[in-house]
């Protein structure tokens, strides 16, 4: 990571700070001189602005602590207190039930970014990898603190997330026992999610310090992905790439602020503002929106075990996305059909996220098998075969070629 | 490339200058919710003041009341420990001044200034020695009045400090006699 | 570079189009909610005081006699953003009611006049009690109701993030209110129940439904009728204005941090936009001898 740094310490107290731990030129080799390539265009800003929200998610996570209590009997209530009496409580909260989604939001065209520019690919699969390691860690961190409030939502949810594994044979009953440590969500089930909400973000925060490493050691993919040949191909991250992504962070907590102050609710569910009750189950019970198209995925497959499987296979087929693309090419911007199906991809996934909010009934059903074998097949079918197939634009020999090239076509 | 002029680097620093200004004024005031969100809350400023009924306290008994969530005082002394605490001059003390929130800040720690407004029987005292937060045991110690058990601090029959390590006299909180038979506290 | 974002939002915006066309179909007998106007929507939005304060009134001399406040205390009557009373009018006013505290110094819990911070009183002892009282049915908690209670928007959604409508609860609340149909008596199922066709948690008995009538049946009597609250400042005294009011008042109660919440907003976004602005000149000035 720091080998990109040019910094020759000057003052006596850098030097002997450099000389014991070279914390100053692995910063500046990170993210000061770090070559960057010159065309990174918005898309790129994502992978900043959802670690903006994180920040902020644990840093308003950490406050709710403060004043949150996690008992069946009190959570609810301690919530309440918190967007009652606590100073600010209810800014804290609100920015926090939201960053979630946000986070989410910021992820999702993250890694939409990712797969239309090829950025899996060689050398980079083991921070696309990592990313998606990531995107897991983030999922269980969000199931587990939307259960905190201890609304209605909360404890169905949590019954009903828990009791996919009981689908397992064999062993399924054991597993959903342990995780609830009685024979329902209950208290100790509330206490442990609490202590594990508490815990992944800082996981987190290691595993994307692992995925930055790892592209930095590979050099970032860019819209050309093309590999930068000379120093014409590059500009040092700081000033050009920190005033980018900040400008792109502000711009996206301008939305984040109006959902926040003016739309505080409309991400959340009526009935968690109504206390867990494990003797009622509201009658339409759905996840929070960004786990919808998972959620459709599980409720295509007719069968229990079959229906858990496929919702965790489309998660774990992306470990496995680098070597089902044959393509040698990365970016769809040379891949004339790829790119209409990385586009058809991200519609399907937008529609089985709809379906996910719509009663598993009638012609619902059966779009959502539609949408689930599309899911599927585009990585199944649809890579392998595309590499093969497609003929790819002929590439730029250098970014700094496509950058003129694209400049004369404007 | 183009040429820069001389007007160039001047107006690119004031620019650099404004948003780095406009950010830094962002940066505070999202500070402040973070900071104040600690301050008591709304409940417990709603507690802030209690009333307490003390019909019941006979001479030479005493009540301990929460206030603000720590223990309050409330004695009815007797004729004798009254006599006792107004034989001390204030300048020999330790601690000469009142520490009474009820009247100036330098008022002399006279027992008259210790005790309640034209009710001098009674004292209304925060039960913390100043020293470290303890409590004190009340009727103890070498002067009749309070002992602390976690460092033997000695305070007199007015919650004066006359020996041990606590700096000042115990503090008297504000307070109002609402009725004859009912302090406000706070 | 600006053109490339653009025709990526549009080719977006095409996709939530074309899905957009497709019908709408939401279970068919989903109670149509009537929207209303409101003082508190809208990025501006406030509480009218006055009308905070009649709905108050509502709560107290109607629905207090089943409903609690369980959040409430009366100390927030005269909270910042509330219904404004003065700290003395909310004194007298809780002195109205008993509170169980204690123990005392023999043991005992005892009743005392109600203070500025105890909470609202509950008209039952548990939930048991009351449901014994209502013939089973348990009246809900009214301090969150109105965040609580909300209907299906389907494609609103869409509009709702640019009009910023967050008033579902207080407009289903006004709906249920105002909405009672008793040429019905057939629809309201169960014995004691009403036919509510804005009722969204009852059910709708077989024989009742050919006409694809919406709702259900709902143990709670219309609990409003004309003049069954005095209000001394000439406001009509009908079952419409109560609805409203009371609705409102749940509102604030539920969302007691509105107004601040929406002043907040207007800074906060307004900063934003200026410091965004800023940037957006200076990463110019920096990137200007880059082609990119």
């Amino acid at each position: 990571m720091s080998g990109h740094s040019q910094y020759v310490p000057q003052s006596a107290p850098a030097k002997w700070l450099e000389a014991r731990l070279p914390v100053i030129s692995l910063i500046r080799g990170s993210f000061v001189d770090f070559p960057t390539p010159k065309n990174l265009n918005y898309w790129w800003t994502f992978g900043g602005i959802a670690f903006a929200v994180l920040v902020a998610q644990i840093i308003t996570g950490i406050v709710l602590v403060m004043h949150y209590t996690p008992h069946e009997t009190l959570a609810f209530a301690s919530v309440e207190h918190i967007m009652r009496d606590v100073n600010y409580g209810w800014l804290v909260r609100y920015l926090h039930a939201n960053g979630a989604s946000f986070f989410f939001i910021a992820v999702y065209i993250h890694i939409l970014r990712g797969l239309y520019y090829g950025s899996y690919k060689a050398p980079r699969e083991i921070s696309w990898i990592l990313g998606v390691l990531i995107f897991l860690v983030m999922m269980a961190t969000a199931f587990m603190g939307y259960v905190l409030p201890w609304g209605q939502m909360s404890l169905w949810g949590a019954t009903v997330i828990t009791n996919l594994f009981s689908a397992l044979p064999v062993v399924g009953e054991h597993i959903t026992t342990w995780l609830w440590g009685g024979f329902s969500v209950g208290n100790p089930t509330l206490n442990r999610f609490f202590s594990l909400h508490y815990l992944l973000p800082f996981v987190l925060i290691g595993i994307i310090l692992l995925h930055i490493w790892a592209f930095h050691t590979t050099g970032n993919n860019n819209p050309a992905g093309v590999d930068p040949k000379s120093e014409k191909d590059t500009v040092p991250f700081h000033p050009y790439y920190t005033v980018k992504d900040l400008f792109a962070i502000i711009v996206f907590f301008i939305f984040f602020a109006w959902f926040t102050f003016y739309l505080p609710n409309f991400m959340g569910h009526p009935d968690n503002y109504i206390e867990a009750n494990p003797m009622v189950t509201p009658a339409h019970i759905v996840p929070e929106w960004y786990f919808l198209p998972f959620y459709a995925i599980l409720r295509a497959v007719p069968d229990k075990l079959g229906g858990v499987l496929a919702m965790f296979g489309a998660i774990a087929i992306l470990f496995v996305l680098p070597w089902l693309d044959t393509s040698k090419v990365r970016s769809a911007k040379f891949r004339p059909i790829y790119r209409w199906f990385v586009f058809l991809f991200a519609v399907n996934v937008f529609f089985l996220g709809w379906l996910g909010g719509q009663p598993a009934e009638g012609w619902f059903v059966t779009a959502s098998r539609i949408c689930t074998v599309l899911y599927f097949a585009h990585f199944l079918v649809v890579l392998p075969l595309l590499g093969k197939m497609e003929k790819t634009r002929p590439l730029p020999a250098s970014i700094n070629d496509d950058v003129l090239a694209s400049g004369k076509a404007h | 490339m183009e040429h820069t002029n001389t007007a160039e680097p001047s107006r690119r620093d004031f620019l650099y200058l404004a948003t780095g200004a406009v950010g830094a004024v962002g940066v505070g005031a999202v500070a402040w919710p973070f900071i104040d969100q600690m301050n008591p809350d709304a409940s417990a400023l709603a507690l802030a003041s209690i009333e307490v009924d003390i019909s019941a306290i006979e001479v030479g008994q005493s009540i301990t009341v929460k206030w603000r969530g720590k223990p309050v005082f409330i004695r009815q002394r007797t004729e004798k420990e009254v006599s006792e605490a107004k034989a001390v001059k204030p300048e020999d003390l330790p601690d000469p001044i009142a520490r009474n929130l009820n009247l100036e800040a330098n008022a002399a720690a006279t027992d008259v200034n210790r005790s309640a407004v034209g009710k001098e029987a009674w004292l209304v005292m925060v039960g913390v020695c100043t020293h470290l937060g303890c409590v004190p045991l009340g009727e103890e110690g070498d002067f009749g009045g309070w002992f602390c058990p976690c460092h033997g601090s000695h305070y007199d029959t007015a919650g004066r400090i006359r020996k041990g390590p606590a700096p000042e006299n115990m503090l008297i909180p504000p307070f109002q006699f609402v009725s004859d038979e009912t302090i406000k506290i706070g | 570079m600006t053109f490339k974002l653009f025709k990526t939002a549009g080719i977006a915006a095409l996709a939530c189009g074309v899905l957009a066309g497709s019908p709408a179909l939401a279970s068919g007998d989903a109670p149509h909610i009537d929207e209303q106007s409101w003082s508190f929507s809208g990025p501006f939005g406030q509480y009218d005081k006055a009308q905070l304060q009649r709905g108050f009134k509502i709560y107290q001399e109607v629905c207090s006699s089943c409903h609690s406040m369980h959040y409430l205390s009366f100390r927030n009557l005269a909270e910042e953003g509330g219904p404004g009373f003065s700290v003395d009018e909310v004194k007298a006013l809780a002195a109205e009611y008993e509170v169980t505290d204690g123990p005392n110094s023999d043991g005992e819990m005892f009743e005392r006049p109600a203070k500025p911070f105890d909470r609202f009183p509950s008209p039952f002892a548990n939930v048991e009690e009351a449901k014994v009282s209502n013939g089973g049915a348990y009246p809900p908690d009214l301090s969150l109701i109105a965040k609580a209670r909300g209907t299906g928007r389907g494609w609103k959604i869409l509009s709702d993030v640019f009009t910023q409508y967050q008033e579902g609860g207080p407009d289903y609340i006004y709906n249920l209110l105002t909405g009672y149909k008793e040429e019905f008596p057939a629809c309201a199922g169960e014995q004691d129940n009403y036919y509510n066709p804005k009722f969204i948690g009852g059910s709708l008995p077989a024989e009742c439904n050919g006409g694809h009538l919406t709702g259900g049946g709902i143990a709670m009597a219309p609990p409003l009728s004309d003049e069954i609250v005095e209000y001394t400042d000439g406001t009509p005294m009908t079952v419409d204005q109560y609805a409203r009011d009371v609705s409102a008042f749940l509102m604030w109660t539920a969302e007691p941090k509105l107004e601040q919440r929406k002043r907040m907003g207007l800074g906060v976004l307004s900063f934003l936009v200026i410091f965004a602005s800023l940037l957006y000149f200076s990463k110019r000035k920096i990137w200007k001898n880059v082609d990119h």
